[in-house]
């Protein structure tokens, strides 16, 4: 019997310019032995120039549960899309 | 590598439900007959929560285990090209497996507890890798026969309604395609070697042959869970469906390749649009299940010693970690 190591979440930018992307996660005892195995497990194939590795208990997620209030402030707030707003032809490209 | 839902009756006690669980209850189904994906955090079903644990932990073990039969051959590749191509295939297996542990943790299960279920033998794993690797062949039969049933299954699962199970398939499948190439190649290499190495593939697709049909779990008509799979989206297709696309998939390679499917009824069926093939020994498949497999006992034996014989390393890792943290603490 043996105790799991923290969980952390692994992060993959796979090429300059693009932003980090969740890839999945890590069991490691530390930030250094997560990198080693967050490279062995989901850049084998060169999918990442860079890995960011961050402890699963460091992320506040928001509740599913409440998703509706948390998110549907925006949903009446269509003047918010440039589609909104009905231009004279004339105005070209804008 | 794959695995198929092994432990028939776990899921079948459905507890009283509460007024509120109901409405959750139908909010669920709702969501998933619309094809949406369920997330962690989301209500969900205790019968669904406990048949993904199973599920994706005994897929995790699969893909673990499976690096045994293979692992074998690591030292007597005949050509160092053909090595490294194996280790790589090995430690893909050994990467799909951390990908489906994570993916089974988000459900409230510890890898801790998953671990020991296997080493302690309360946990499944698939039947294919009770079965021995015996001549350099197999090794191509595994990734050909083994790995092709094991994509067949996991193609649909890359829209299997939990999540983090889904996106562990599509990082799977990518990856899955190499393994079964390269069984082919190396197949061809020996069917086109001296006479006696094709004899040897023969030989490999023998034995190989029928386990890996089985791969697909028993007949829909007893797979009582399959219908509730179905309906939660947790499976798109049954048993026999994917049986039947393999064998129509894997008979073609085999005449590419020489060999002969060991199985006298198979026929080409002009009016099903499918090939026919003989009866499956149920009875085998499930004395493998129950853990009658020829080498079961070995492969426990090969794990449990890999694991005891890593943990001076696991121990070492957390004494350098506790070191480091106390200079921090002190810094």
């Amino acid at each position: 019997m043996s105790k799991d190591w923290p969980l952390w979440e692994v992060f993959v930018r796979a090429r300059g310019g693009l932003d980090h992307r969740h890839a999945g996660s890590v069991h490691a005892p530390d930030a250094q032995l997560a990198l080693r195995h967050a490279r062995d497990t989901y850049t084998r194939r060169l999918e990442g120039v860079s890995l960011w590795v961050v402890k699963s208990t460091d992320i506040i997620a928001s509740d599913p549960a409440h998703a509706e209030e948390m998110f549907e402030p925006a949903a009446d707030k269509v003047y918010r899309h440039p589609t909104f707003y009905d231009l004279p032809d004339a105005v070209k490209h804008m | 590598m794959y695995t198929t839902e092994l432990d028939k009756n776990a899921a079948r006690q459905a507890p009283a439900l509460s007024l509120e669980d109901s409405e959750l209850l139908a909010a669920f189904e709702a969501r998933v007959a619309n094809d949406e994906f369920i997330e962690p955090k989301d209500w969900m079903p205790e019968a669904y929560r406990r048949t993904l644990t199973r599920q994706i932990s005994q897929h995790a073990h699969s893909e673990i285990v499976g690096m045994l039969p293979e692992g074998n051959w690591l030292t007597r590749a005949p050509s160092l090209s053909r090595k490294a191509i194996l280790l790589a295939k090995i430690q893909d297996e050994g990467g799909h497996g951390l990908y489906l542990y994570c993916a089974a943790e988000t459900l409230g299960t510890s890898r801790e507890e998953m671990i020991d279920a296997l080493h302690q033998g309360k946990a499944k794993y698939s039947t294919i890798f009770n079965y021995p690797s015996l001549n350099w062949a197999d090794i191509g039969a595994i990734g050909w026969l083994v790995d092709g049933a094991a994509i067949m299954n996991q193609v649909p699962l890359q829209r299997t309604s939990y999540g983090p199970y889904a996106r562990a398939m599509i990082r799977v499948c990518k990856e899955e395609s190499f393994h079964q190439r390269q069984g082919y190649d190396l197949l061809l290499a020996m069917v086109n070697g001296t006479p006696a190495q094709k004899a040897m593939a023969q030989d490999a697709l023998n034995r190989w042959w029928w386990p890996s049909i089985m791969m697909f779990g028993p007949p829909d008509d007893n797979s009582p869970n399959s219908a509730q799979s179905i309906r939660w989206r947790i499976k798109r297709e049954t048993n026999d469906e994917l049986r039947q696309k393999f064998v129509d998939a894997t008979v073609p390679q085999a005449e590419l390749l020489g060999l002969t499917v060991p199985d006298p009824d198979l026929k080409w069926n002009e009016e099903r649009g499918h090939y026919d093939f003989g009866d499956i020994n149920w009875e085998e498949f499930y004395a493998v299940v129950r853990g009658e497999g020829p080498v079961a006992k070995e492969r426990m034996k090969a794990r449990r010693k890999a694991w005891d014989e890593g943990a001076w390393v696991r121990a070492a890792a957390d004494a350098h970690e506790a070191k480091q943290s106390r200079k921090r603490a002190a810094a």
